[in-house]
């Protein structure tokens, strides 16, 4: 087993971010309930302020910061209009199934 | 330690995810997205951003959360049905993701140099004082658009959940 560096590499950090983020697709994609895909959407969304937080590491600066602290406040206003958005569907049609809201679609 | 430690809650946020993508209930999703945002906020601290990491915990793992885990109740979601899914995107899914995923890490190795890694207390920029600075000096006019953002989102929320939409 080789041995664990004493600092971790950044390159960690963007994969981990990386991995994050394909699961979060991987998961908007396959899920069929509306409140799993939302919540899909939250982990890509705290997988790129991982990224944020890690470049800001590296250039020293605290712009990333300051841009996830942004992103974090625009998840918590996209959660509150989209569970009142799917709070509504489920009122007007009894169904969580993201294949059965596909009025806009037809 | 660094690595350990980055090791364990990287661990722990993958495991999460994964649990989040294959579970079928989605209070049990809800409940492994916490974890995720737990362990991302571990993660924060050993960058030096305790401001973020403490924000990550109250504002995503606390409300936000709070908020899923409330509709998932109201709305008493129950199991997923499990439908047939075509048979390129069960064969063919997880080899792309895996290799989608070697790319980019092969692509990351690659830019960034081994050399330079992640010390635990030498980012000291990450407390409050200095992101209050920078967000009441050069980022002062997004901040205060943010609140307007706000309101629209609290008004919005109320017009749509008092129904009578159709």
């Amino acid at each position: 087993m080789p041995a664990l560096p004493s600092s971790t590499p950044l390159s960690w950090y963007l994969i981990l971010s990386a991995i994050l983020f394909a699961l979060g697709v991987a998961g908007f994609l396959f899920r069929r309930n509306i409140i799993t895909v939302f919540m899909s959407i939250e982990l890509m969304l705290n997988a790129v302020n991982l990224s944020f937080i890690t470049f800001s590491y590296k250039l020293k600066q605290v712009d990333g910061h300051i841009f996830s602290f942004f992103v974090m406040v625009v998840a918590a206003a996209e959660a509150a209009v989209g569970l009142a958005i799917i709070l509504t569907v489920f009122k007007n049609r009894q169904t969580l199934e993201i294949d059965e809201v596909s009025s806009l679609k037809d | 330690m660094d690595s350990i430690l980055f090791l364990i809650f990287a661990a722990i946020a993958v495991a999460c995810a994964v649990n989040l993508v294959l579970q079928k209930h989605p209070i049990s999703s809800a409940l492994s997205l916490i974890g995720v945002m737990g362990s991302l906020a571990a993660l924060y601290l050993l960058l030096g951003g305790e401001f973020i990491a403490a924000a990550q915990l109250i504002v995503y793992a606390g409300a936000i959360m709070v908020l899923f885990v409330f509709v998932i109740m109201l709305l008493n979601a129950g199991t997923e049905n499990v439908e047939h899914k075509r048979l390129w995107s069960r064969y063919l899914g997880v080899p792309l993701l895996v290799a989608l995923l070697g790319f980019v890490g092969y692509i990351v190795q690659k830019v960034l140099p081994l050399s330079e890694g992640v010390r635990f207390g030498t980012f000291r920029n990450g407390s409050p004082l200095e992101i209050g600075k920078a967000l009441f000096t050069s980022y002062l006019l997004p901040f205060e658009v943010t609140s307007v953002l706000i309101l629209v989102a609290i008004l919005g929320a109320i017009v749509l959940a008092r129904g009578e939409v159709d």
